[in-house]
């Protein structure tokens, strides 16, 4: 008599159980069919009809937006907007808001890591090809508005005839670096914590152009012991070195703003405060993405409701650190009894971009406290519509502290008023392109989720001791504790 | 189906990862500083003249004062080119037949200027003025080289930014006495005495604003 296997389909994992762990794989999966569930996506002889007409749509934005820098190279930055005083616009909100979104991957993959969250392995590889997707989106926009792009080298410290160095006493140099070095060390660690799974595609593989091109993206990956030892420690330590970047990208960012003397830029909440914002746009976007993602490509069991919520949750908090930020901001002002900060923040809520400052509020204070309810946090499509508006909110954000402070600044004779051209709206639609056409070329071709490490997540990962545990060892020793009993012998339910 | 193995010598590349990685941005960084550089692309630069004027003979060996034909050096930016009858002046009694001087004849009977060259090209974005400096007590030699040693004139200094800044940010070692402006063969008996009586007499202050030069 075969005995039918226990579903656990049915098992609501939002629960908290004290006597057990929430199972973070849902359904009746085994190691095999997780890779069988994982590799028939990017296996699949043709992707799904819906990927075509997707793909058609982003890659003619990508066009568009290759035609709209084409545009403003050859005929100069006066296609867009921007004037005297508003000297930054779209552009540097666009930049800023990509970046923003960038947070959520490294945060997932390297603090969360540390913090042996078991939870990220399924959603950390999804999450941080959208962080350096969000980043090549957002490293357009500060280099085409410079104005005369062919000597953006200028940015780099070499040495020149010209003896002229960047200035180092500048916050948008620092920014340069800041960049760089996460879009760097970002793609390292998606594309390291990536070999184990690539090895799997490339074994898997049936034709010789996927063989190889999986097999020289695998770096010869053949799964020894000594080999997973290695990688567990560079994964460890680009972790570590991640960790701060999450802090520091942002921060740098604000530091754009917050050195300059310009009322409502000149504050020194802005770092903490632009942290908090990244990492709750980043997590939005991740749900965005993520929601349809699972339900499309079948990806429910292993991206289940606890990790909706769990998002949902660091949603919840940073979307208060923001509001809280939003009000202290009002508080500085009126307490630092100086005028022109004091008028900065009533011209936000009630001067001329006071349409864009309410739309900020209402996205990014009322929307995510729709998360207090378990109901909000599980459905994945209040979660889905909810992102979507804290995404718009979080660009809303940076639109009002970029603009609304240059238009209206210290004299009343200097003031002036910005809207975007078409040039500036159909650049923005464009980067849209052009991250979603990496991204679907990213769920086409390379392994969605990190095979190895949702494995060992999964009960079967701890009934063997020893050698062979794969990534359990630095999750921490949590689940042994109840999986094996003192005494010796394993307890099978 | 065989799995994919890399061939051996593939083990051979990581050796040249390492130099590779380091030797890559050293090369960028050499080439923008010296093979970009005006001192490579711009230094020796020696057009064929319309006329094989020597200023060796001229300024070197007949000891012509470089003001005689470059008249406005000392009141305009521009240092002037001489016109045609500058050359007659003398020429219209000296080698009045010397096939060399045929353009000139030419451009003298027809009244169109001879179409020389300039050697020395700043670029359009550049303010220079020949008089702030010529008064200041910076020589012809400083920047020109000698030209009276040259029997065609080519470019001696590069005239890059940089090169503009050295002086500007330390001009005593650059200064001369007003009265040893064009003298090619003077020499500062101690240049950093001398110099820095100079910027004192003179009160040197040269601005290293971008707006100096760039305006």
């Amino acid at each position: 008599m075969a005995t039918m296997p226990l579903k656990n389909t049915m098992i609501d994992n939002t629960v908290e159980d004290p006597r057990q762990r929430a199972p973070l794989v849902l359904g009746n999966h085994d190691f095999t069919t997780v890779t069988e569930t994982i590799c028939r996506i990017p296996e699949a002889s043709r992707p799904p009809q819906a990927w075509y007409i997707a793909f058609a749509v982003s890659s003619t934005l990508t066009l568009m937006l290759g035609c709209m820098v084409v545009y403003l190279i050859s005929t100069g930055v006066g296609v867009w907007n921007l004037n005297n005083p508003v000297g930054w616009g779209w552009d540097i909100t666009n930049f800023v808001f990509w970046v923003g979104i960038g947070h959520a991957g490294t945060l997932i993959s390297a603090i969360l890591f540390l913090f042996r969250q078991k939870w990220r392995t399924s959603i950390n590889r999804f999450a941080e090809a959208m962080t350096i997707f969000a980043v090549v989106c957002a490293g357009i926009f500060p280099g085409i508005h410079v104005g005369r792009v062919w000597l953006a080298y200028w940015l780099a410290p070499i040495p020149n005839q010209m003896q002229m160095w960047p200035n180092f006493r500048s916050p948008l140099l620092w920014d340069v670096f800041a960049v760089s070095t996460y879009a760097t060390v970002s793609l390292l660690f998606w594309y390291m914590g990536m070999i184990p799974d690539l090895a799997t595609l490339r074994d898997r593989a049936r034709t010789k152009i996927r063989q190889f091109a999986y097999g020289l993206l695998a770096l010869g990956w053949r799964g020894s012991n000594r080999q997973w030892l290695r990688y567990e420690r560079a994964y460890l330590l680009l972790a570590a070195l991640a960790t701060p970047l999450v802090l520091s990208v942002h921060s740098v960012v604000s530091f754009d703003f917050a050195v300059s003397q310009l009322p409502g830029w000149h504050t020194t909440i802005f770092p903490p405060y632009f942290v908090a914002g990244a990492i709750f746009s980043g997590f939005a976007m991740v749900v965005t993405l993520m929601v349809p993602a699972r339900e499309f490509f079948g990806l429910k069991e292993l991206v289940t409701p606890r990790h909706l919520e769990n998002m949902a949750k660091i949603m919840l908090a940073t979307g208060c650190m923001v509001g809280y930020a939003y009000s202290i901001e009002f508080f500085t002002a009126w307490y630092s009894g100086n005028v022109y900060e004091r008028f900065i923040f009533m011209a936000r809520a009630m001067g001329p971009y006071s349409w864009a400052y309410w739309t900020m509020v209402c996205c990014n204070i009322l929307t995510p406290q729709l998360f207090w309810f378990k109901k909000c946090r599980t459905n994945p499509w209040i979660l889905f519509a909810a992102s979507i508006f804290i995404n718009i909110g979080m660009w809303f954000e940076r639109f009002v502290i970029i603009v609304s402070s240059l238009a209206t600044d210290f004299l009343p004779g200097s003031w002036g008023a910005y809207a975007p051209s078409w040039v500036e709206i159909c650049t923005f639609i464009g980067s849209f392109g052009l991250f979603f056409t990496l991204f679907l070329l990213f769920v086409r071709f390379l392994p969605m989720m990190a095979m190895a490490e949702v494995k060992s997540v999964m009960p079967q990962a701890l009934h063997k001791q020893g050698e062979h545990q794969g990534l359990g060892d630095y999750w921490g020793d949590m689940p042994r504790g109840h999986e094996h009993k003192p005494g010796g012998h394993d307890v099978h339910h | 189906m065989e799995p994919f193995v890399f061939p051996k010598w593939t083990n051979s590349i990581k050796y040249l990862l390492l130099p590779g990685l380091l030797i890559g941005p050293l090369y960028v960084v050499a080439l923008v500083a010296y093979g970009a550089s005006p001192k490579t692309t711009d230094v020796g630069y020696m057009p064929t003249q319309p006329v094989p004027y020597s200023h060796a003979l001229h300024a070197g060996q007949l000891g012509l004062d470089c003001r005689y034909c470059h008249s406005t050096v000392e009141q305009t930016a521009a240092a002037g080119l001489p016109p045609t009858q500058t050359c007659m002046n003398c020429h219209t009694g000296i080698l009045n037949s010397s096939a060399k001087l045929q353009v000139v004849r030419q451009s003298h009977s027809d009244g169109m200027p001879v179409e020389w060259l300039k050697v020395h090209d700043l670029p359009d974005y550049v303010y220079f003025n020949h008089s702030a400096h010529v008064r200041r007590g910076v020589g012809c030699v400083s920047c020109h080289g000698r030209i009276d040693k040259m029997e065609v004139v080519y470019q001696d200094q590069p005239l890059s930014m940089g090169w503009c800044l050295d002086c500007h940010r330390a001009p005593e070692k650059h200064l001369r006495p007003l009265d040893r402006i064009t003298d090619m063969n003077w020499k500062a008996s101690d240049p950093v005495v001398e110099g820095r009586r100079l910027v004192e007499q003179m009160n040197i202050k040269p601005s290293t604003d971008c707006s100096t030069c760039h305006r």
